[in-house]
């Protein structure tokens, strides 16, 4: 299982690069494969705050559907555009071209995991 | 309750499938991608493992009175090596399960049924055996294999001296296919993309597997999952007992009075012929997304005015065609192919047609 060390994970099986105050957000390696095919993503939010944990989107699979959770409170600034055309991304590249947003952090939060603590979360 | 493991349990988990529990077994539903295994199927040739189905053999001078009076198909109809689909109809207009009924002879049919309902079928099958025919259930004793796709011809042709081609389709052969004996070959499957379904014994399982693979290489075969499975039927149009049938769905209003005969008197024939005659009140349909949008099961079907009218009973997207698909019960009325709706995807009213099936 890929789980770059020098990311940030959450329960919600989502990744987190922080630069400055600008947070980089994906799906991790582990969620990318219990989805399967990923057919979409759906996030209109662009512009909208979020508290952590609140929903700012969706992502839809051949057989699944998962909400998107904010890994930290903030502004969503943007969404990756080549998605739209190529949502395989997130399965063939979860971490570097399957990026799905980037946030305006407000607060970080302490809830964030490191590599460590989410490998042991999905029991690798 | 434990999910029982399939006799082929360690192949899948060696080939890397992800494994869940369904209808009481550990089942591959993915061993690389939904879309690859569902386009190799439409377009070549792949390998489901499905031995979690249920297998009854009736058998005796009693044994086709015992199907007549719990199915609703009339297998007086069915000749030696011939199969049909049909169903067991409750006492409630509801259906117990789908199935096959399989003819051997005139004293030997095997009932396959669905692997959640083993139970529950066996059960009613034998409270309904007031004829006392011989009834065995061998569900633990067989693989099955379904070897599904255009290509499935040739794979397995290379590896039987049976001329499969002369197999109709909801016929079969009990033959050697692959140096195994008694293997039944039969002209079936549930994803409308040809080929034949494999019933093996337990013992002879993996070397069929094997060399099944080996043969297929050179067409590129692979194996496929439940995944897989739905998104094919779907695109078919097929019923999945549990989601688009039901204990409280009649036959007919699931689109199944092609296998409702009243030729013959069965269990609940009488009140389905009279459903018949007044006609049902809802309908399963088939529609399709226009624009984006995947329905999936339990969401909201309703009306332009936005008037909530059914419920989504399976829904995908089409690796085929690249748009949601699905099927729900609609009242009479609103159930017309070309009729518009709506399904509510997650809080957004997505436009959608009734259409025929299969949806390709």
């Amino acid at each position: 299982m890929n789980i770059p060390s020098q990311l940030f994970y959450t329960k919600d099986h989502e990744w987190v690069k922080i630069e400055g105050d600008i947070a980089t957000v994906g799906i991790t390696d582990f969620a990318q494969g219990e989805l399967g095919d990923i057919v979409y993503i759906e996030i209109e939010t662009i512009g909208e705050t979020f508290s952590a944990e609140e929903v700012f989107g969706s992502v839809e699979a051949v057989k699944t559907v998962s909400d998107l959770m904010m890994p930290v409170s903030g502004e969503i600034l943007s969404l990756n555009e080549a998605l739209e055309s190529t949502p395989e991304l997130i399965n063939t590249d979860p971490y570097e071209a399957g990026w799905l947003v980037k946030i305006k952090v407000e607060d970080q939060g302490d809830h964030l995991l490191s590599a460590e603590d989410y490998r042991v979360l999905i029991g690798g | 309750m434990e999910n029982t493991r399939i006799p082929l349990h360690h192949v899948h988990e060696a080939l890397g499938a992800r494994i869940i529990p369904f209808g009481g077994f550990e089942m591959p539903v993915r061993y690389s991608s939904d879309k690859e295994e569902h386009l190799a199927v439409r377009n070549g040739v792949g390998v489901f493992d499905v031995s979690h189905m249920g297998e009854f053999l009736i058998e005796g001078p009693h044994a086709l009175a015992l199907i007549q009076k719990v199915t609703s198909n009339d297998a007086a109809k069915l000749i030696d090596g011939q199969a049909q689909y049909s169903c067991l109809p409750n006492h409630e207009g509801g259906i117990v399960d789908d199935l096959i009924v399989y003819r051997f002879n005139t004293e030997k049919y095997l009932l396959v049924v669905n692997a959640s309902n083993i139970e529950k079928d066996w059960l009613w099958v034998s409270a309904n055996n007031d004829m006392k025919a011989s009834l065995s259930n061998v569900s633990k004793d067989y693989c099955l294999f379904a070897v599904q796709g255009p290509k499935a011809l040739d794979v397995l042709q290379s590896i039987t001296e049976v001329d499969l081609a002369a197999i109709k389709f909801y016929h079969f052969h009990e033959g050697t296919l692959a140096g195994i004996d008694g293997i039944i070959i039969s002209a079936t499957g549930y994803t409308g993309a040809g080929g034949f379904e494999l019933y093996v014994k337990n013992e002879q399982a993996e070397s069929l597997w094997n060399q099944i693979f080996q043969t297929g290489t050179e067409y590129d075969i692979k194996p496929i999952g439940l995944g897989a499975r739905d998104t094919l039927r779907l695109e078919m149009g097929y019923c999945l007992y549990g989601n688009d049938i039901d204990d409280k769905t009649s036959p007919l209003e699931g689109g199944l009075g092609w296998i409702t005969k009243f030729s013959k008197s069965f269990i609940n024939s009488a009140a389905l012929a009279l459903q018949k005659e007044k006609g049902v009140q809802k309908k399963l349909i088939a529609f399709e997304i226009k624009g984006k949008g995947i329905p999936r099961h339990d969401y909201p079907i309703m009306n332009l005015e936005g008037v909530i009218i059914g419920k989504v009973t399976s829904g995908t997207m089409s690796p085929s065609l690249n748009k949601g698909i699905g099927m729900g019960y609609v009242p009479i009325g609103d159930h017309q192919i070309g009729t518009e709706i709506l399904i509510e995807i997650r809080h957004k009213k997505v436009p959608a047609i009734i259409c025929k099936t299969p949806f390709l």
